[in-house]
C-alpha cells in the first residue's frame, strides 16, 4: 500500500512508468532526478503520509522512503 | 470609494551581466546544472554601484514617466534587506537623490515579498485620504550578502531594483484584493546578516566575517508552492473571480522549477505566467516590480486587464495582490 503510493508519487514526478520503479530503484541515479525533483517527491510523501522527513540525504531508494513511513507514519 | 492604482512602472538594473558560464569560470558549476534546475540563464550583478543608485535609477524613470516632479511626491516607500546603510534607510537616500524633499520616506523589509508588502502600506496611506501618491520600489542587491564560494546559493541571485507610482484613484480600478502573511515559526530556513549581541560589557564574540545567506532550499521550495496555491486561490475567491479572468499572473521569480510547480497546481495555463528568471535571477523584493515593468514597457498591460502579483520569501513571508490596471 506504502510503496504502491510511493511508486505512484515518483513516477508523476521523474515521468517514468511505474513498471520501471522497485523496492531497489535509487531515485537520482537510476531516474535521472535531480535534487529538486527530490524535493518534490519528499514533499508530496509528507503530505500524503502526514510525516516529516527532516533528512532528505536518508532517502536514496524507493525502499528508504518506504521503510520511512512506515515506521513514522502512526506517530 | 478611494483605491490606489499604478500610473507609472520604472527599473534601475545594473548593466553588468553575469552568466552562468562566468559563474563556471569562479567555481565548480556549470549552465546546464544552474539552467535545469532554477532557470537562470544569467543575472545582473554589481559593477561597485550600490543600491541607492539602482533604486535612484529606478525612481528617476518612474517619475520621468509619470510627468511628475519629485517635488510633488508625498510618500515614498522602499523594500529592501539589503539597503546601503543600516540607516539611514534606502527610501531617504533616494528622497535625497531626486530632491523630493517634500515626501515621507522609509523602508519596509520582507525580503523576496517586501514589494507587496510595501506596496500594501502605501495603498493604505492612499485609500485613507492620507496621502495622494506614493513611490513604492523593491530594490535588492543579495550579491554583497551572498557567499561566493557558496555555489549552492550564489548562483541564485541577481541585483537590481523596479518600482511603481501609485496615486489615488475614485473609479473601480488599481489595488482590488490582496492577502498578506507571515509565517514565523519558519524563520529560520532563510536567514542572513545575524549580528551578535556583542558589546563592552559582555564576553559575546563580535562577528569576524559577515553572516551570509543561509537557506534550507527544501523547506522554502515547499513553503513556496503551497502558498503560492493557496494565497492565488484565496484570493481569487475573495475577489470572486476564476483563473480565467486574470490576464496575468506575476510570480515572484526565485526558481522556475518553483514557478512549474505552482502552475500544475493551480491548473491555469503556463502562458500567463510572466516569467523572466532566465535573465534576472531571483532579485528578491526587485522581481516582481521588474516583471511588471518590462511587460508594462512592452505594451502588454491594457486598462480593465486584471492580474496577479504574487511573492513570497524570507520570514518567511507571503503576499498576493490583485490589481486591475
Amino acid at each position: 500500500m506504502v510503496f504502491e503510493k510511493i511508486r505512484e508519487i515518483i513516477a508523476e514526478q521523474t515521468g517514468k512508468d511505474e513498471s520501471e520503479i522497485t523496492l531497489e530503484t535509487n531515485v537520482k541515479e537510476d531516474l535521472d532526478a535531480d535534487s529538486l525533483d527530490l524535493f518534490q517527491i519528499i514533499n508530496d510523501i509528507e503530505d500524503e503520509f502526514e510525516v516529516s522527513i527532516e533528512d532528505p540525504e536518508s532517502i536514496v531508494t524507493v525502499k528508504d522512503a518506504v521503510d520511512f513511513v512506515e515506521s513514522h507514519k502512526e506517530d | 470609494m478611494i483605491r490606489s492604482k499604478i500610473v507609472a512602472t520604472g527599473a534601475g538594473i545594473p548593466d553588468q551581466v553575469i552568466t552562468n558560464d562566468d559563474l563556471a569560470k569562479i567555481m565548480d558549476t556549470s549552465d546546464e546544472w544552474i539552467t535545469q534546475r532554477t532557470g537562470i540563464k544569467q543575472r545582473h550583478i554589481s559593477s561597485g554601484e550600490n543600491l541607492s543608485v539602482l533604486a535612484t535609477r529606478a525612481a528617476r524613470q518612474i517619475l520621468e514617466r509619470a510627468g511628475m516632479d519629485a517635488r510633488d511626491l508625498e510618500l515614498i516607500i522602499m523594500a529592501t534587506c539589503t539597503a546601503d546603510y543600516g540607516t539611514p534607510c534606502l527610501a531617504c537616500m533616494v528622497q535625497k537623490e531626486i530632491g523630493a524633499d517634500r515626501a515621507v520616506a522609509f523602508d519596509v523589509t520582507a525580503a523576496c515579498s517586501g514589494f507587496l508588502f510595501a506596496t500594501s502600506v502605501a495603498d493604505k496611506f492612499l485609500r485613507t485620504g492620507v496621502y495622494k501618491n506614493a513611490l513604492v520600489v523593491g530594490g535588492e542587491m543579495i550579491s554583497k550578502i551572498v557567499d561566493w564560494t557558496d555555489r549552492s546559493t550564489c548562483v541564485l541571485f541577481g541585483d537590481g531594483a523596479a518600482g511603481v507610482l501609485l496615486q489615488t484613484t475614485e473609479e473601480e480600478e488599481g489595488i482590488m484584493v490582496e492577502e498578506l502573511g507571515s509565517k514565523g515559526d519558519m524563520y529560520e530556513v532563510l536567514t542572513d546578516g545575524y549580528t551578535p549581541a556583542a558589546n563592552a560589557f559582555n564576553d559575546v564574540p563580535p562577528l569576524d566575517k559577515m553572516d551570509f545567506v543561509h537557506m534550507d532550499g527544501r523547506a522554502v521550495f515547499k513553503f513556496a508552492t503551497k502558498k503560492i496555491v493557496e494565497s492565488v486561490n484565496r484570493v481569487l475567491d475573495q475577489a470572486g473571480l476564476t483563473p480565467e479572468d486574470i490576464k496575468y499572473f506575476i510570480p515572484h521569480q526565485a526558481n522556475a522549477r518553483i514557478i512549474d510547480v505552482a502552475v500544475s497546481k493551480l491548473k491555469i495555463p503556463k502562458e500567463k505566467f510572466y516569467v523572466n528568471i532566465e535573465r534576472y535571477a531571483n532579485t528578491s523584493s526587485a522581481s516582481i516590480p521588474t516583471a511588471l515593468n518590462e511587460m508594462n514597457e512592452m505594451g502588454m498591460l491594457q486598462k480593465g486587464d486584471k492580474i496577479v502579483l504574487c511573492g513570497f520569501g524570507g520570514g518567511l513571508s507571503w503576499g498576493t495582490i490583485l490589481i486591475t490596471w
